[in-house]
């Protein structure tokens, strides 16, 4: 809502507050002040002008050479605008002016004839184009010829005025008008305001004898009236209207739509002037439209209604959509003398039901869907017909055709101000509420404590004990609150052992040197399907699909982070950081259903991706990049941390590479895999070799074990081992690591491979394992002829089990 | 009698003790051969001779161990003359042929010269090894000012941070954390929260639907309600809950179809509009900074009754007005309010015996005017060079 500071003095003086000031404690009081700012940016030196002559420019065919007397003399002035003519009043820029955009104007030549100064459009006084009336829209803005040759045009064209922009929470509707800003002004300046009382003469003619009011539904349509009007000359509104109109965005018209324009803006309630000839009927009738039946709307748009939707008739036809757009048929032209102006109250869910069904949202529509207030819908009509009455010569017929069964009455609120007090922390007297209550011109019964408020129809948003809360405290001040903190029983606050979990493996990861990212649960089908874990396959029939997406890109939700994290190094790598380890701590949506029904299953998991140098050190010529094995030690870090013990297993996976994927499996469960991207797919990313893991961390989270006590330090000597074994190149290292482990239970403590080697000096086919041994008894030193025995019996089981002969 | 030859003797006494006969002590005199009874003896002052050879060795020790060069040539003296068969051990195995008075007094001097010479090797030794040291130090010297080997460390989302960073400040106050799902029910994510199906402020937040009754929540409420739901209607809740949101707009500098939010509530008997304001006064406070200073100005939610947004002072220009804060010397931080009586009742509480507040906010919104970071895509782009500058403690 733009409040026009020139407008709002007209009810409410304030003009002892400076702009800023005012706008300050409107905010504080109840509605944000989004901007202050002029109508339009800073001008000097523009005045009324008359074209005292006009005549072609002698070499330009275009350009008119005037004269123009601007009250301190005759200038020439050379001019480009189709409509000049001789006899106008024009705003003349003179030498020395100042436009927006700091456009100075000077005295200069135009195909050798003198030019002293300009004659401006609106847009070039800053205005802006679409509140331009449309006849100045591509020309010179002409004057009506009452104003003063060499008055300041910027003060006769209101241009200087402020407008104060208000951010309008839902709630408060009755801020929509001008009446609504001059109440909560008052209430919070605590000054007095009043709505005035509109005076019309009227005609001997009775409204309801020339029409009949008739709804079909009181529900939707509780008041319709009909005010009809005569004689009326269609014409230009007076300047100080359609100043206002500029000034509060709109664009002025002619008298009649400016008139129901500016009552709008005014009381708040939407007008609509019908065309009474072109009606064609006495009979107004409003109901509920038939399915299909149609409409051709002042926009010249034929438009297919459905019963969602009222239509105001004549019995046959529509000529309105109820509160949203009147008909092309009846709509006010130059040459209507007879008005049917309507003013009502429409139901607000039909309302925004039909401005949503058309995508016609306008000035009107939002009021109705908020809600009018009831006691002023009728006052509207009077005060347009005052109007019509002053600016458009009509001859108003005595009172108005109408259906009525508008609810009136004020809503009563029952509050007590202890129980305001407790609820506020404050101690505000009952003689302090009485005067908010006053200065909210909220009327009030009161027994000591107790309150009954009646809540006036304009402030529909007060219904019960907590609005009047809200209104005493806005208006006692929230800076008047003390600062207090809760009496009640406290609590120990903390994380839970899920939360400290996943705040301990963020940690983790960004230890052993993976950056955080959030990426979009949201993605393309495409990628929702990819790199998806085997375990969520298992348990997700398709990712899950938004009814309406925005985008393609954004339209299912993810069963895996990879896709979204590879898309982010692509996009580093297409910035030239060829060095990215990520990793995220998010979920994933996973529903069993084909349609889905229930919430789906968000599955906590933790991905990451690497690629490039993993750690380098150049000047020391020391350089390790992302491998298969880096992976996994990470992966290895975690559930060592987690205190899980899992396996790797060598698997295939959709857009892996094939020989370079393992599954985790816990006891045989998946619960997630790491490898490298498969090649294709890095190439498709325009990714180099890239590592991922995508492990299940609620699964983690729920096999993590506490270990509730530590293992004493062995206090005596271990043995260490090293054993070489030569067995077929596709046996798996961690088989016959396994394999010593079993077999040397319970010395073997720790078994580790420090050496892989093929080639030279060993059989094809063949490969050479190293392993060292630690060998632990905790009770006692052990002897050597144990650990003989114990490293016999492994070398035997590595035999039979793998093929694995000692390494001579 | 002829004189015999003497001479040969004479040049050979060095080594070799001829004679036992101990004359006394400065009888210089005395020593000379003489004659008598056609016998032969050669007084010789043994005492005297054991002694100056003591003398000399340890000269001759000494003058060696100040011409080592290095430790080799000291172990070479430590052996030849320090060493079981070296000349001091051999002076000291001829002792017995020394009266009784005497063996003590060569004894002691004996072991004085070893014990000289001893140290003299040690110190040498010392400074040697101290000499070979500084060589070594020397030779080992480095350019300090070459790069560290770097250590691989990542390091939180800037969003995780600020959400962290918020978390923790509540559990101080003795907040939980609750969590709920993204994928919310209707009546959960509106219904739940005053927002009955066809209420105007649907509009304020164009949801992304699954289907009629699930979509992806457009805030962290239902989670509040949610979690006072499972209290029965009679016991206090103290709860803050982030996570990520979903609302249909088009992605440009300050709009993302996903963002996050963290909203606090606090449900019990007597809760008051001023705990509220104390509560985000101590939050504003160690979010921002003790200078900043807050405001609640009205404003309107459906779940709230008075609803309010509080802005804190503007940091840039300590509230005298500026860009940042468009002038008005405040800077909007969050929405609150005292929870509406709907909300209440709904979730199974009584609102004329319970009452409770509640606050959210977007850490986005925290981060950009925290850090001054100027597009809400960078939170979700994750360019390296975007989440490494906020690595730091």
């Amino acid at each position: 809502m733009l409040v026009s500071l020139n407008w709002l003095n007209d009810y409410i003086d304030v003009s002892d507050y400076k702009p800023e000031d005012l706008a300050e404690i409107i905010t504080k009081t109840g509605i944000e002040v989004e901007s202050v700012e002029p109508v339009a940016e800073a001008v000097t030196g523009v005045v009324v002008g008359h074209v005292v002559s006009c005549e072609q420019h002698p070499n330009a065919d275009k350009l008119s050479l005037c004269q123009v007397d601007v009250g301190e003399g005759i200038l020439q002035i050379i001019c480009g605008a189709p409509n000049i003519a001789q006899g106008q009043k024009v705003a003349v820029a003179t030498p020395g002016a100042v436009l927006p955009g700091n456009f100075k104007i000077k005295k200069t030549k135009l195909r050798g004839e003198v030019s002293n100064g300009m004659i401006c459009s609106l847009q070039e006084l800053g205005v802006d184009e679409k509140e331009v009336p449309k006849e100045y829209q591509d020309g010179i803005y002409v004057f009506p010829e009452d104003v003063n040759t060499g008055d300041d045009a910027i003060s006769v064209l209101n241009l200087n005025d402020i407008i104060i922009e208000l951010g309008l929470t839902p709630n408060r509707a009755d801020c929509l008008s001008m009446a609504g800003v001059a109440y909560e002004v008052a209430a919070a300046l605590d000054r007095d305001y009043q709505l005035a009382e509109e005076r019309v003469e009227r005609s001997n003619e009775d409204a309801s004898e020339v029409v009949e009011v008739l709804v079909d539904d009181p529900q939707a349509n509780p008041y319709y009236g009909a005010f009809i009007l005569r004689d009326v000359t269609v014409g230009k509104s007076p300047l100080w209207m359609q100043n206002r109109l500029t000034a509060a965005g709109v664009r002025p018209i002619n008298n009649v739509v400016d008139i129901t324009n500016y009552v709008l803006l005014e009381y708040g309630q939407p007008l609509h002037a019908f065309d009474y000839d072109r009606f064609g009927s006495n009979k107004v009738v409003t109901r509920r439209a038939k399915d299909g039946e149609k409409i051709k709307t002042l926009d010249d748009q034929e438009r297919t209604l459905t019963p969602d939707h009222l239509v105001i008739t004549n019995g046959e036809s529509a000529h309105a959509i109820a509160g949203v757009m009147g008909g092309a048929d009846s709509e006010v032209q130059e040459d209507t003398t007879t008005i049917l102006l309507e003013a009502a109250y429409f139901n607000p869910a039909n309302v925004r039901q039909a401005a949503k069904d058309h995508g016609l949202r306008s000035e009107a529509s939002t009021r109705f869907e908020k809600g009018v207030d009831p006691n002023r819908v009728e006052r509207a009509g009077v005060r347009a017909c005052e109007l019509l009455q002053k600016y458009a010569g009509a001859t108003v017929l005595e009172g108005v055709a109408k259906f009525d069964q508008l609810d009136r009455t004020e809503k009563a609120v029952e509050m007590n101000s202890n129980r305001i007090n407790d609820r506020l922390g404050t101690t505000i007297s009952n003689e302090e509420i009485q005067q908010i209550l006053e200065r909210l011109q909220f009327h009030y019964d009161h027994n000591d404590d107790d309150f009954t408020v009646y809540a006036p129809t304009r402030r529909g948003d007060v219904e019960r004990f907590e609005d009047m809360l809200e209104e005493v405290a806005r208006i006692y001040g929230y800076d008047n609150l003390p600062f207090t903190l809760p009496s009640g029983a406290s609590q120990a606050g903390g994380l839970s052992l899920e939360q400290e979990l996943k705040r301990g493996m963020k940690s983790y990861f960004e230890g052993v040197g993976l950056d955080e990212t959030i990426t979009y649960s949201l993605t393309s089908e495409q990628q929702a399907e990819m790199l998806v874990s085997e375990e969520v396959k298992q348990n997700a029939k398709s990712p899950v699909k938004l009814a309406m997406p925005m985008s393609e890109d954004h339209s299912h939700l993810r069963l895996s982070i990879l896709p979204e994290l590879l898309q982010s190094i692509s996009y580093n790598i297409a910035r030239k950081q060829h060095n990215v380890a990520y990793y995220e701590v998010g979920t994933v949506f996973l529903s069993e259903e084909e349609k889905v029904t229930k919430q789906p299953h968000e599955m906590l998991r933790a991905a990451g991706a690497l690629t490039g140098e993993w750690m380098s050190h150049p000047w020391q010529q020391e350089k390790k990049e992302a491998d298969f094995f880096v992976v996994k030690g990470i992966v290895e870090g975690l559930v060592q941390w987690l205190n899980i013990d899992v396996e790797f297993v060598k698997a295939k996976v959709d857009g892996m590479h094939p020989g370079r994927t393992a599954l985790i499996k816990r006891n045989n469960e998946n619960i997630g895999f790491l490898g490298q991207v498969h090649p294709k797919l890095q190439k498709e990313w325009g990714l180099k070799d890239t590592y991922v893991f995508d492990i299940n961390a609620e699964k983690l989270i729920e096999l993590y074990q506490k270990e509730e006590a530590f293992e004493t330090i062995p206090r005596f000597p271990s043995v260490n081992r090293d054993i070489a074994l030569v067995v077929d190149e596709e046996v798996p290292a961690g088989h016959i690591e396994s394999t010593i482990y079993e077999a040397g239970a319970p010395l073997v403590k720790q078994v580790r491979v420090f050496d892989v080697y093929q080639g030279e000096h060993l059989q094809e086919g063949k490969k050479s394992l190293a392993y060292r041994l630690l060998y632990l008894d905790p009770e006692r030193t052990l002897k050597d002829e144990e650990v003989e025995a114990a490293h016999e019996q492994i070398l035997n089981a590595v035999k039979e089990t793998h093929n694995a002969e000692l390494r001579g | 009698m002829s004189v015999p030859d003497f001479s040969p003797l004479s040049n050979d006494l060095s080594g070799h003790i001829v004679s036992t006969r101990v004359v006394p002590r400065n009888d210089y005199s005395s020593l000379v051969p003489f004659y008598g009874d056609g016998a032969f003896f050669i007084f010789i002052k043994e005492e005297r001779t054991m002694k100056e050879r003591l003398q000399e060795l340890k000269a001759e020790a000494l003058t060696k161990v100040e011409q080592a060069e290095e430790i080799q040539d000291l172990k070479d003296v430590r052996v030849e003359y320090l060493g079981k068969k070296g000349p001091i051990t051999e002076v000291l195995r001829g002792m017995g042929k020394l009266s009784k008075e005497e063996r003590p007094v060569i004894g002691q001097l004996a072991n004085d010269v070893r014990e000289e010479i001893a140290q003299a090797i040690e110190k040498k030794q010392s400074g040697l090894e101290e000499a070979a040291l500084e060589e070594q130090l020397e030779a080992e010297s480095i350019d300090v000012t070459l790069p560290g080997r770097p250590v691989q460390v990542g390091g939180p989302h800037l969003l995780t941070s600020i959400v962290e960073e918020i978390e923790n400040l509540f559990i101080g106050m003795g907040f939980e954390i609750k969590e709920g799902p993204e994928v919310e029910t209707d009546y959960y994510n509106f219904e739940a929260l005053n927002l009955p199906k066809g209420h105007p402020a649907r509009d304020m937040q164009d949801s992304f639907y699954i289907t009629e009754e699930l979509l992806l929540r457009t805030h962290t409420s239902p989670v509040q309600a949610r979690t006072m739901g499972m209290k029965n209607g009679n016991e206090p809740v103290k709860m803050i809950c982030p996570g990520k949101v979903y609302r249909r707009d088009t992605d440009d500098a300050t709009h993302s179809h996903q963002f996050t939010q963290i909203e606090g509530l606090l449900v019990d008997k007597h809760v008051r509009m001023s705990d509220l304001k104390g509560v985000l006064n101590t939050f504003a406070k160690q979010m921002f900074g003790e200078e900043r200073e807050i405001r609640l100005r009205p404003s309107f939610f459906p779940f709230t009754e008075p609803s309010v947004e509080m802005d804190i002072s503007c940091k840039v220009c300590g509230g005298e007005g500026c860009s940042v804060c468009k002038g008005t010397g405040w800077i909007e931080i969050l929405g609150a309010g005292m929870v509406h009586p709907n909300v209440l009742e709904m979730a199974g509480y009584d609102p004329k015996e319970y009452s409770g507040f509640a606050f959210g906010m977007g850490p986005e919104r925290i981060a950009m005017l925290k850090y001054g970071v100027d597009d809400i895509r960078n939170f979700y782009i994750n360019d390296q060079r975007f989440l490494k500058q906020y690595h730091k403690a």
